[in-house]
């Protein structure tokens, strides 16, 4: 085993480890804020809502992540190629940039995927805890920011973690879209240097290590403001 | 006469094509405090959570803080309120404690008090935290300032739910059978903090099944039996001498053990 392509190329691999993990922070967060919406939109009162949000829901989650993020990059990536505002407007340096066709792929997907699952986690939270809410006087929005949403995401930790990590593996696919992640580097110093197989190797133990510091940091949370099993 | 905080005329409350309360009446002067009792299914708890607006009333008349609710019905013939923020004013001065206690489990128990009082009244920190300690302390529980509501036990659990009750500084108090999920071992500690309220004249609507709390403590005791007030009267009367079979026979089965 050689490993002497390593030092040459660290700086490469830094700049792909960075991508990933930019990838994860951005889909990540943005990805819950929406997720919350669509949870929201599937319980709502309204047919026509809440029918929306679940067809959006059938749609993202019954079709495989990679044909997103080809249809948003290829799609609308040659569409917007075609309007000559946007291709000639200071916005192009970042629409022909596969990163965000990629970060915004992983959002929706993202939101449809942990919007179930945080519809479920609502729902599953005892209905006499809000109705304590609502009888002192706490309103729809103060109770879902104060108690359902804390309590809520607060179950969900465990789960949540996991849907990280899962987050973390799709990034893996921003390298098919010429986007230099954590495998795109690799891919790179594999076609420059010819050692196929050792750079494959250093990023699936990266992959672990970042597996093993997003589970630390849910743990983290989850110890420091648990809720208590109850009685 | 004190004035009337509560004045309920002709009440009726349906779910669906189920007519839950068929015509109810009562007056809760201020210092008063009303037992509802009654079967399961008359219509009791219905009747409580209808004076906080958990459930909105079909018809009838009710009054509560001096203030009239006004109804109307939307186009599916639903009843709401005329004016939303009525709900708000109404709730600001009723406390209610519910017999699962509904604590936020993600709270402690001082966070549990001082919430509607910052978050809903708009209080200050340090004026909240100062008044949910002092009721900490009148329900004994201190110590627990910040011990989440999962450790403590299901009598210690509705007194800090009494205490959230107090914190918003409540004209009126409801108690839907705040001891029926409790231990036996731990009504007592209980129903000692609710004489205490009475005793020192708030005024309070309670659905009990402690029959002897209820003549002890009650100022008026109310029968209800398939959605209308059978029979009402003074403890000592309608204990000592029921006029109705039903009532009289309810007592009898209650009263005995």
């Amino acid at each position: 085993m050689n490993f002497s392509w390593f030092l040459p190329n660290l700086g490469l691999l830094l700049q792909g480890l960075e991508c990933t993990i930019l990838l994860i922070a951005v889909s990540g967060t943005l990805g819950i804020v929406l997720a919350i919406g669509v949870a929201l939109g599937r319980m709502s009162r309204s047919r026509v809502v809440s029918s929306t949000f679940g067809l959006y829901t059938s749609v993202i989650r019954g079709t495989p992540l990679l044909v997103q993020i080809y249809i948003l990059y290829y799609g609308l990536g040659s569409a917007f190629a075609a309007l000559p505002w946007l291709r000639w407007g200071p916005l192009w340096p970042y629409l022909r940039n596969g990163f965000w066709y990629v970060a915004l792929t992983l959002v929706l997907s993202n939101a449809a995927y942990w919007g179930e699952l945080i519809r479920s986690g609502m729902r599953a939270i005892p209905p006499g805890e809000l109705e304590a809410a609502s009888a002192f006087g706490m309103g729809r929005i103060l109770t879902l920011r104060r108690i359902w949403l804390p309590r809520t995401l607060r179950n969900l930790l465990p789960a949540l973690a996991g849907e990280t990590v899962m987050l973390m593996k799709a990034t893996a696919l921003a390298s098919t879209v010429a986007v230099t992640d954590l495998l795109g580097a690799a891919d790179i110093v594999r076609a420059q240097t010819f050692h196929v197989y050792e750079p494959l190797l250093l990023v699936a133990i990266v992959y672990l290590l970042l597996t093993y510091g997003i589970e630390s940091v849910y743990g983290r949370v989850e110890r420091g403001k648990v809720l208590r099993p109850g009685r | 006469m004190l004035p009337k905080l509560v004045e309920v005329d002709g009440l009726r409350k349906s779910f669906g094509p189920v007519e839950v309360l068929k015509g109810v009446s009562l007056t809760a002067r201020q210092g008063d405090v009303l037992a509802l009792i009654g079967g399961s299914g008359s219509g009791k708890s219905t009747l409580l959570r209808c004076l906080n607006l958990l459930e909105m009333p079909n018809g009838g008349r009710l009054v509560v803080n001096g203030e009239e609710v006004a109804i109307r019905h939307d186009r599916h013939n639903r009843p709401m309120l005329a004016d939303r923020r009525q709900l708000a004013r109404i709730r600001s001065g009723v406390g209610m404690v519910f017999q699962s206690f509904n604590l936020w489990p993600h709270l402690t128990v001082l966070q549990n008090v001082m919430e509607a009082p910052i978050h809903v009244m708009g209080e200050k920190r340090a004026e909240a935290t100062e008044h949910a300690m002092s009721l900490l302390e009148r329900v004994g529980l201190t110590e627990k300032r910040d011990v989440y509501p999962g450790f403590l036990s299901g009598g210690q659990q509705q007194r800090v739910a009494i205490a959230r009750a107090l914190a918003i500084r409540p004209r009126l108090l409801l108690f839907d059978e705040p001891t029926s999920a409790l231990d036996p071992e731990l009504v007592g500690e209980v129903l000692k903090v609710i004489r205490g309220l009475a005793d020192e004249g708030r005024t309070m609507i309670l659905v009990t099944h402690e029959m002897r709390f209820a003549r002890d403590v009650a100022s008026h005791v109310c029968f209800l039996r398939g959605g209308v007030i059978e029979e009402e009267g003074p403890p000592r009367e309608l204990f000592s001498n029921p006029q109705t079979a039903a009532c009289r026979q309810f007592i009898g089965t209650h009263l005995a053990h």
